[in-house]
């Protein structure tokens, strides 16, 4: 019953879908990959407003991180990389990056195939070969602690941290207990919560390592938000019961469970240990998720109470209402509905019923993000561009 | 009966109420035994589940979330009233 299967990678991950992914390494060829999705509707297609136009050191990190990560996700099988030629992540620079994943990718680039027509020709020739490829892989049975799932908020409203994120706190702690690997992020949402998570580290230098990451985000937030910074908890918030910071961040961090934290990632980077895991990453939503899909996880649960229909490329994505009136007012793209909880569902039953869909999901049943094509990529930068 | 409060942490001294108590009435929840409110609590704030001191912690999560600055009976309306941050006061 809790048997689950996957795709085998060569490098050992395994993915919960077989996508090929179509990528551009710059927005200027944006049009391309739109041209290559209207021919290739069954590949994913992702476009984005990145690649080009930021210096600095931590700017081209994350763009490097993130695209090549995405490359790397176990979810995909195979890519088509669409580059441009004169910007800064141009497919050179990438390669070395995506090597690594050892998965079949073609390469193709507007200024040296031929313009943009004909590089959307060719780039959608080579995803129909890889689609063909990779249809025979057949799924095998996935051990549990190759799994990494993502637990994300975002929308939320008063219930999120009584009812979502406490239900899916509750699945974090049975995945750990079958030894897969929960990571979340959000720095900004762990504010007040430093002396709670720093004691649940394994280690002295994992309780360093939380202090200074939400350490950070408090003193960034105080930076650029000024005195708005103590809006984090906001007259709102408190109308809807919550009276401290510490207790809106607890709303937050419950999603994550009750586990020991084995190890603080950077936003999109792999985990090296298993078990729950949090990551340096900002708590808009869709930023978060790319740093989180980056880092390897084949599954997401986004909790949210005012309703957000966003998903993410490659990854599907279980939402969670944390209220039933969402939950019905958005009832396409809402998988689970936690304000069942207010009705009197056991904590226990409601789990079971979440780990039931999440086993279905990786065993190849689409969630509503994905069945509705809701995928969206954005990432974090740090300045400007010039 | 229904359930209208919820326990998140067994160490936990609140509860939060799942829809808006009225004075009086009963708060059931999974583990406790039946009490009643001591005036309106409203959807989503916390309700006291054992008398509380002036200066005892208040545990939700199973965790510190503020100090109480005065005596809160059972079934009492815990918030900004009668409770403060230990830190960020400002």
């Amino acid at each position: 019953m809790n048997e689950i299967t996957g795709y085998e990678r060569e490098t050992g991950s395994f993915g919960i879908r077989n996508h090929v992914l179509v990528l551009p390494t710059v927005s200027c060829v944006n049009g391309v990959i739109n041209r290559i999705s209207r021919e290739v509707p069954e590949a994913v297609c992702i476009t984005h407003a990145h690649g080009c136009g930021r210096g600095g050191p931590r700017d081209l990190q994350i763009l490097f991180r993130i695209l090549s990560g995405l490359v790397h996700n176990p979810n995909v099988a195979a890519a088509v990389i669409v580059g441009l030629g004169c910007e800064v992540s141009n497919t050179k620079n990438l390669f070395p990056l995506i090597k690594e994943a050892k998965k079949p990718v073609e390469i193709f680039n507007v200024q040296e195939d031929g313009g943009s027509l004909q590089t959307a020709k060719k780039g959608a020739a080579a995803a129909r070969r890889l689609l063909a490829e990779v249809r025979t892989q057949p799924r095998v049975a996935l051990p549990w602690d190759k799994v990494l799932v993502s637990m994300e908020c975002g929308g939320s409203d008063a219930m999120s941290g009584v009812t979502a994120n406490v239900a899916m706190g509750a699945l974090s702690d049975w995945l750990v207990g079958k030894g897969a690997t929960v990571i979340f992020g959000e720095n900004t949402e762990m504010i007040g919560t430093a002396h709670v998570l720093a004691r649940r580290a394994k280690n002295e230098q994992v309780a360093r390592e939380i202090e200074q990451m939400i350490d950070r985000a408090e003193k960034l937030s105080k930076d650029i938000m000024g005195n708005l910074a103590s809006l984090v908890i906001s007259p709102g918030n408190m109308d809807g019961g919550m009276s401290t910071i510490a207790e809106k961040s607890m709303g937050c961090i419950f999603k994550g469970g009750t586990s020991t934290i084995n190890q603080v990632v950077d936003y999109g980077e792999m985990p090296k240990e298993r078990g729950l895991i949090l990551q340096d990453g900002p708590g808009y939503d869709g930023d978060s998720m790319a740093g989180l899909a980056a880092s390897g996880s084949q599954l997401m649960f986004f909790s949210t109470g005012r309703g957000t229909p966003a998903g993410f490329p490659a990854l599907p994505v279980i939402k969670v209402a944390s209220n039933s009136r969402i939950y019905e007012a958005m009832k396409d793209d809402m998988d689970i509905n936690a304000g069942s909880l207010v009705e009197g569902k056991p904590l226990a039953e409601l789990r079971a019923e979440m780990i039931d869909l999440m086993i279905r999901v990786i065993n190849g049943e689409k969630t509503k993000t994905e069945a509705n094509g809701m995928e969206v990529l954005t990432f974090m930068t740090v300045h400007p561009p010039f | 009966m229904k359930d209208n409060i919820l326990v998140i942490h067994p160490r936990d001294n609140v509860a939060v109420a799942l829809r808006t108590l009225a004075a009086g009435e009963q708060a059931t929840g999974k583990g406790t035994a039946g009490f009643p409110a001591l005036e309106e609590i409203p959807a989503s704030h916390k309700i006291a589940l054992r008398d509380i001191s002036a200066g005892e912690e208040i545990i939700k999560y199973g965790e510190t979330i503020a100090v109480s600055t005065r005596d809160i009976k059972k079934g009492g309306w815990v918030h900004t009233h009668n409770l403060e941050s230990r830190r960020w006061k400002k």
